[in-house]
Formats: structure tokens, sequence, C-alpha cells
């Protein structure tokens, strides 16, 4: 049954990323429990707009978790406290009457604040550009039923792939790695056979953008894991390890 | 002025090929002369991008979010069809063309969608090389299910994600070109014009969404990937940035709009539950195989579904239409639903929903069968209502979700204005008055990875395209209009926000150019769509400046032309004089409340010019000759 909340939010607010931020308090009255968390935020947005403040800034787009486009740290939790839930989905029922939330960025060296809680990053797509895909022209392929594949391997690739690049992983981790972002598109190509041909030069290549892009190492930590909206495994990145050291000793790709 | 949408002669199954023989061709070494804009990166734009890139065009694409891999083809759940026939159940071109022709209500070009079905299959091989997971059977094979309007099982899917892998196969295949330095990507620009120069489209003006700036661009074509305009309505299934400005800005300067009534309603949304909402979210047909829709027979019966027994329940879609059931086509779902609610026996808190029940899949195949095929989409449905869909039956209820009008294009997809190419859904040509279910994916990527590479080449070898430059008056003067526009909205400085105002533009356009409408309910809308323009330039209050990141301006520009649009979707809805898929007019019914269509007058793409500020749009007519297909009243039954 809907009922309705009542919030203190301590939301980051920085106007450019040049600028220096900090954290302002609001009042959110009447939230109804049924609400989205970008819901609760739009409604505060609509205040702020007829008080005559500048709204919070910050980025959204499908609102039904898969696009990857939103994503705040929510009380020290990218996409907040609910387990494989993206901002967008977690819902104000979460909360209770009184509590007070701390929204923040997604904090990492590779991703800059642009404006309150909006980051920059494009640092993935360069991970993808060095090699996140297979080098296949449009037309000219075999017919789609020349190669089978098993289903417990098309399904692993598929559990790979169903990443949605919000960069949460990075913001959870201590050492603001991408791993599990990279290795789940070197996992989902490697385990398929379309993949197999470009694997070795693929690994490297991603891996070194990786690290040129600032991205940190991974340390066993497992909070990406922990906070990956789409609860992409972690054995991910062992996989990813085991292609690039095969990469390294086994094949022509240096 | 007369619309040639220039069909290649010769029979239906021949006529592409011929087409692409007589193109002429512009040789590998010549194409990297030539520039091509290509704006959107869903999976049309992101096709088209990478595949034209790939000939050796030097391509410029655009995308409003932050990387070209969030576009809302991301979001289509259920699947992509195609005449692959695998699983031996008789389908073919000729029967995925016919299913798609009768489920858009015979208002679609036949010619476009034989070739959509031609194309269907080399998109599933396309996508398979590029590692996009779909579903596989044990064998190692592709695995199909069932959608609205077809008896055959054609659809293939990646679980609930399907648009989401198709989109980045589309990403990936993008990427590539980048890094291959031939695809030139500007994320987050919004277009906000376009520019003409003598007659032919050269470019477009875009504002830089971080620093506010308005740029331009030039280019020797310009290729619209900018989706559909189903958030006229507010409360859509489109992701929150889905607009029609760049469809809208090509209309002003010349590019036809073509049966901009023809919206469709998917049956299966999760129900409205409050006024704050910002998004109706889908339930993908694909539920429909397995999922049982059902009311009480009695209205006004409040009793929780476990409690009404099996003879006291309406599964009213398999009583209506026993040979499609629950897999009718979607406007014929949503109607029926909207009838049992307003004969009093919806069910819910607001009495707008239908049940759609798995209690018998469960009981058949079992928790873990029904989990595998749709786990994901429960899970959704749990996060959204925190019911449980294993237990209790989904309540569902239709939402807008798709634009079937859209800019007129040729076959060729160029549009009244040489060198404006419009694919995927911003176009009108492939679906006529409905959409099937799994055939947004196929269009799209049709679209892009197997027409314009070819079409675009014909054009290129037969116009005359002078050098351009941005310091051009065409451009400057695009520039300028852009960026008195953006300070006109700031100046306003009224007492009403830009949603307050869309939402209220969504209510008038839900409650008269819904579901069903009347002539009564349509004139009213117009009237109520222009004082509600008026207030909007008068009353609205967008804060911060810019040359800034802002988000209000942004929301603004698009309802300023949404205000603009909708005058022209009731416009087009009152002129047919029949009622056909989504444009279903209550004057125009069969005794059985389906669809009468007016095939001796209304057999007709309507394309639509703009005639300037505050003047009525002048209508033309392309004929639509069925050649191959006997037109019948639709049966389900």
């Amino acid at each position: 049954m809907t009922k309705t909340i009542n919030l203190t939010l301590k939301v980051w607010r920085q106007p450019s990323t040049e600028s220096k931020g900090g954290f302002e308090t609001y009042q959110a009255s009447d939230i109804s429990t049924d609400m989205s968390f970008l819901e609760m935020l739009d409604v505060v947005n609509e205040k702020l707009t007829m008080d005559g403040k500048e709204p919070i800034a910050f980025d959204h787009d499908c609102r039904e978790g898969i696009c990857g486009q939103c994503g705040s740290v929510v009380n020290g939790r990218a996409h907040g406290p609910e387990k494989g839930t993206t901002l967008c989905q977690l819902h104000m029922r979460h909360f209770s009457d009184g509590d007070t939330i701390a929204i923040e960025p997604f904090r990492a060296r590779a991703f800059k604040v642009l404006k309150d809680l909006m980051v920059d990053r494009s640092a993935l797509d360069k991970v993808i550009q060095a090699g996140g895909y297979v080098s296949v022209n449009t037309g000219g392929t075999p017919d789609a039923n020349a190669i089978p594949i098993s289903k417990e391997i098309a399904d692993k690739a598929m559990d790979a792939a169903a990443c949605i690049g919000c960069g949460a992983c990075v913001a959870a981790c201590p050492n603001a790695s991408a791993m599990l972002f990279v290795s789940a598109k070197v996992s989902q190509l490697a385990l398929l056979p379309q993949g197999r041909p470009e694997a070795a030069r693929r690994v490297t290549a991603m891996v070194r953008t990786m690290d040129k892009m600032g991205f940190g190492n991974c340390s066993n930590e497992r909070e990406c894991e922990a906070e990956c909206p789409k609860e992409i495994s972690i054995t991910n990145i062992a996989r990813m390890n085991r292609e690039f050291f095969k990469a390294g000793f086994f094949s022509a790709t240096k | 002025m007369h619309l040639d949408a220039k069909i290649p002669g010769g029979p239906l199954a021949e006529k592409w090929d011929r087409h692409k023989f007589e193109l002429k061709l512009i040789n590998p070494a010549n194409k990297r002369k030539f520039e091509i804009i290509v704006v959107g990166t869903g999976l049309a734009g992101g096709s088209a991008a990478a595949s034209l890139a790939e000939l050796g065009y030097n391509v410029k694409s655009y995308c409003i979010q932050d990387t070209p891999r969030r576009a809302h083809s991301i979001a289509a759940q259920g699947g992509i069809n195609a005449s692959k026939n695998y699983q031996n159940d008789a389908d073919s071109d000729r029967r995925l063309f016919y299913d798609t022709i009768k489920g858009g209500d015979f208002r679609a070009r036949e010619a476009n969608v034989y070739r959509l079905a031609q194309v269907s299959g080399n998109i599933i091989d396309q996508c398979v090389a590029q590692g996009v997971p779909f579903a596989r059977e044990y064998g190692g094979l592709l695995a199909n299910r069932s959608f609205g309007g077809a008896q055959v099982s054609r659809t293939f899917y990646a679980r609930g994600q399907t648009g989401q892998q198709l989109l980045l196969g589309a990403y990936s295949a993008l990427s590539r070109q980048i890094a291959a330095g031939k695809v030139q990507m500007f994320t987050r620009r919004e277009m906000v014009d376009l520019v003409l120069v003598g007659g032919q489209a050269r470019g477009i003006v875009v504002r830089n969404l971080i620093t506010g700036d308005i740029e331009t661009h030039t280019g020797d074509a310009v290729v619209l990937c900018t989706g559909g305009y189903a958030n006229v309505f507010f409360l859509s299934t489109n992701a929150m940035a889905c607009n029609v400005t760049a469809s809208y800005r090509a209309y002003m300067k010349g590019a036809m709009f073509a049966n901009p009534c023809f919206t469709q309603i998917h049956p299966t949304c999760i129900p409205v539950h409050g006024t704050y909402q910002s998004k109706l979210t889908l339930m993908s047909e694909s539920l429909r195989n397995d999922g049982r829709v059902w009311v009480p027979k009695t209205a006004g019966d409040k009793r929780s579904p476990d409690q009404i027994p099996e003879t006291e329940r309406d599964y009213f879609l398999e009583r209506k239409y026993p040979s499609f059931g629950n897999l009718v086509p979607r406007d014929v779902a949503s109607r029926n639903a909207k009838e049992q609610c307003d004969q009093g026996k919806g069910v819910g808190e607001t009495g707008l929903a239908v049940y759609l029940d798995f209690r018998d899949a469960i009981n058949r195949d079992g928790k873990d069968v029904i989990a595998q095929k749709y786990g994901n989409l429960f899970q959704m449905y749990e996060k959204i209502t925190a019911d449980n869909p294993y237990e209790k039956p989904m309540m569902i209820y239709p939402a807008v979700h798709y634009a079937m009008g859209g800019l007129w294009v040729d076959y060729n997809l160029m549009s009244t204005i040489p060198g404006l190419f419009v694919l995927g859904e911003a176009n009108f040509s492939d679906h006529g008055a409905n959409r099937l279910g799994a055939s947004a994916l196929m269009q799209g990527l049709a679209d892009g990875y197997f027409v314009i590479p070819y079409t675009i080449g014909g054009y290129f070898a037969g116009a005359k395209l002078p050098k351009v430059s941005a310091d051009q008056t065409e451009f400057t003067i695009a520039a300028k209009e852009a960026d008195i526009r953006t300070k006109r909205l700031l100046s306003i400085n009224g007492k009403r926000t830009v949603d307050d105002i869309h939402r209220e533009l969504g209510n008038i356009l839900w409650n008269y150019c819904g579901m069903a409408r009347n002539d009564a309910g349509l004139t009213k809308a117009r009237t109520l769509i222009q004082s509600l323009r008026s207030e909007f330039w008068e009353n609205v209050r967008v804060p911060g400046s810019d040359k800034d990141i802002n988000q209000s301006l942004e929301r603004a520009g698009r309802v300023a032309d949404f205000l603009e649009f909708s005058e022209l979707m009731v416009v087009d809805a009152l002129t047919r004089r029949e009622s056909c898929g989504g444009h279903f007019n209550e004057a125009f019914q069969t005794e059985e409340n389906e669809a009468r269509r007016d095939d001796e007058n209304f057999c007709h793409v309507a394309a639509w010019e703009y005639a300037g500020e505050g003047k009525d749009p002048v209508f033309h007519k392309e004929p639509l000759v069925f050649e191959n297909v006997k037109l019948t009243q639709r049966s389900y039954k």
C-alpha cells in the first residue's frame, strides 16, 4: 500500500569540473514509497526550480535499469543499498520516514565530475575501442547456425554480456579499478568461437588501455561484484587474467 | 507536390535485387571523399554509422547520451524476428512479409516490407558473427519463441535483453570504426536544427550539452536515426530523453511527416500508480507466450485473484480470439483490456489493470523453466511493484510504446529533402498502422546494416554536391536562430515547470488521442493544445543558464517541439476518416468493436507538409497499391 515518508538529503553540489564541490542539505517531504529514487529527485528538483534555485544535475535515461546512464553513490554505496539494482530501479519503500540520505557522484581518477552527480565515463568507451569487438564487417557472414555453440557456453557469455557499462564497479572499488567491466567484455568474446581468433590481441590491448586511462588494479576486494547492478561475477576477472597471461606467454601478440 | 516512392518495377520478390543492381556505385577510392552525418546511435544509427564507415565513407556520429551504447533500443526486451524457418514451421520471407503487412492493418508499403523480410535473416547472421549471445538449444543451435500476430516461432532472443545485446553488437562495430578513425564520435550533443544548402541537406546544428555551445557541422548527407515521438504523451515506455525535435525541425525545413497519428499502445505495461510517475515500464510481449490474460467475470469483484475460482474468470482474449488467443497483435490486445476496464472489470487499486497470470504455465512446466525464460522480467516487475509474479498474477495495463508514424521516406529511405535520409523508428515506412512485436529491432538493423549502405551511394552518384563550409550564411543563421530560441526559453521565468506542462500535454493526448478517439475529443484536444502552447511561452520557468549543463533547458526545448507536433498528430487523426491499427476512431468500428478500415478512400499514406508558423499543414497523399496481398478485414479469431 502506498504511504509517504519525509527525508533529509545531503546532496553533492558542484557547479563544474574545475570548481570545488560540497554537500547541501534538502528536505524531501511527502515522498510516496512507490516512487523510484530518481522520481524522488525529480520531486526535489521541481521544488528547487519553483524556489528559484538550480535543480540537481544527474544522469539518467531509460529508467528501467538497462541503459546504464544513471548512478550515484547513495549512503556510501554505488546505486544504493539494494542488491542487483540500478538507482532508477531503487524504490523509496526501502527507506524509512526520517532517514537522512547522502548522495554523491561516482568517484574515480578516471571519472571526472562534470556537474553535481554527473560524471564523465568516456574512459570506458576508450577501453572498448581498444578491442571490445569482433572484427567483422557488415555482410558476408556465415549462416547463424553454421557454428553450434553449447548452451552452457552461450549462457556464460550472456551472463558476462549483461554488463550495462554504468561504472558502479569502478566507483565501488577502493582502487577505482575497471577490471569487472573490462573482464565482462573480454569474457563474453573469449568464450564464443566468433571471438577466439583475436582473443589474445583483444585482451592485451584492452588491459593496456585500461591502465592508461587511469583505472587502478584489482586487489580482490570484491566490492565490484557486490555492487554490480547486473550481478556480473568476478570469475570473469579470473578468466581475463588467464587470457592475459596466455596472450603474453603463448601468442605472438605483445 | 508529387510523392514518388521510387518503388522498383518487377515482381515483389525481385525488386530489391533489381534495385541494388540498378543503383549507381561509388568506387571504393571515392567513398572517402564523402562525409556523412549520422544522428542517433540506437540500432539504426549505430549500425548505419559502422556499416558506412566500413565501406570507406567518413562518418560523423552524434548522440544525446554520454556514450553511443545507451540509446533506447537497449530497452527492447523480447526479441527480433527473422524468416529463417529454423523451426521448420513453414516460415518464409513471404509469410513474414504477409504477417507484417496484415499486422499493420494494410497501411504499409508492400515493397519496403518485403525487403525487410528478405534481409531479416542476414541480420541474425551478422549479429551472431559479432558475438551477440542469442539464446540456444542444448544442441547448440539458436532458439526461437513466438510473438504476437504470428503463428510461427521466428523470434530470436537473448533472455529478456535482446535490444541490449543487439545494440551492444552495433556499438562494438561502431567502436571499431571510431578506433580506426573512420567515425568521429560526438557524444552529449542534441540536434536542434537541420541545415539546407541549395535545397540539399548539408549539415546540422547541435547543442553541446556540456558546454552549452551551439555548434554547426557540415556533411554531404544527413542520416536521421533519432527514434520515435511517443514521449509526446509524457508517460510512455520510452527513455526520458526520447524526443521529436530532430524530426520536427526537419519537418519545418521541408521533410514531410507521414501518419503522425499512428502510435502504438502496448498492452503489457506496469500500470500507472501515481501522479509523480516519470515513465512507464513495459513487460515484454513474450510473456504472452505463457501468461494468460484475464479479469473477473463480474464487474466490481474486489476479491484477491487466488480467491476467484476458475469459473468466475474471463480469459477474454482466448474467448474472443480462439486461434491467436493471448498472442493477438498489440492494438487488439490493448483495446480489449481497455474495454474490460471500461466495463468496470479492471483490477487493482485504480481499476485500470488486467491480470497476466502464469499459474497454469508454472504448473505445466515448473517454476524453473518459467524462470529461465522470464526470470529477469519477473524480477523487474517485483522491483517496481513489490509483488511476486510467481505467486500472484501480474497486473498490466496498456501504455504508449512506439510511433509507427515518422518522416516520409521513399524506397531509398530518403525524405522529401534531397540528402536527408531517415532510418528506424524515425521514419514511417514499414509498420503501417500497427507494429508487430519483435519487428522494431528488425527494422532498425535492416535499415542501418543492409539498406542505407547501398541507397546512399545511389544518391551520391547522382547528386551535385558543391563544397560547403560552416561559415556560410545558411549555417550561421541556423545557429543564431537556435541561440535565440534557447535564450527566449530562459527569459520567460514564469510559474510552471517544464515537466508540469509536459504532463498536462500528455494527459490531453492520452484522453483524446489515445487508444480510442472521436471527433469531439480530437477537436477539443486541438484547442487545448493551442492554449497550453501559449501558456508555455508565457509561463514556463527554465532555471539556469545556456552556457552550462542545463537539463531543464534541454527538456524545455523538447517540450516546445512536442507542443507543436502534438497538434499535427491530432490533425492527422481527425483527417483519417477510418479506424485502422493503432488509430481507432469510435465512429468507425464493426459490430464486434474491431477497427473498420475504409480501403476505398483511405488506403494511403498521409504526408504532411509544413506551411509556416500558425498555418495549417498541407495534406499530401501517397496511395498504397497492393498487388500481392488481398485487403481483408483483419481477423485473429
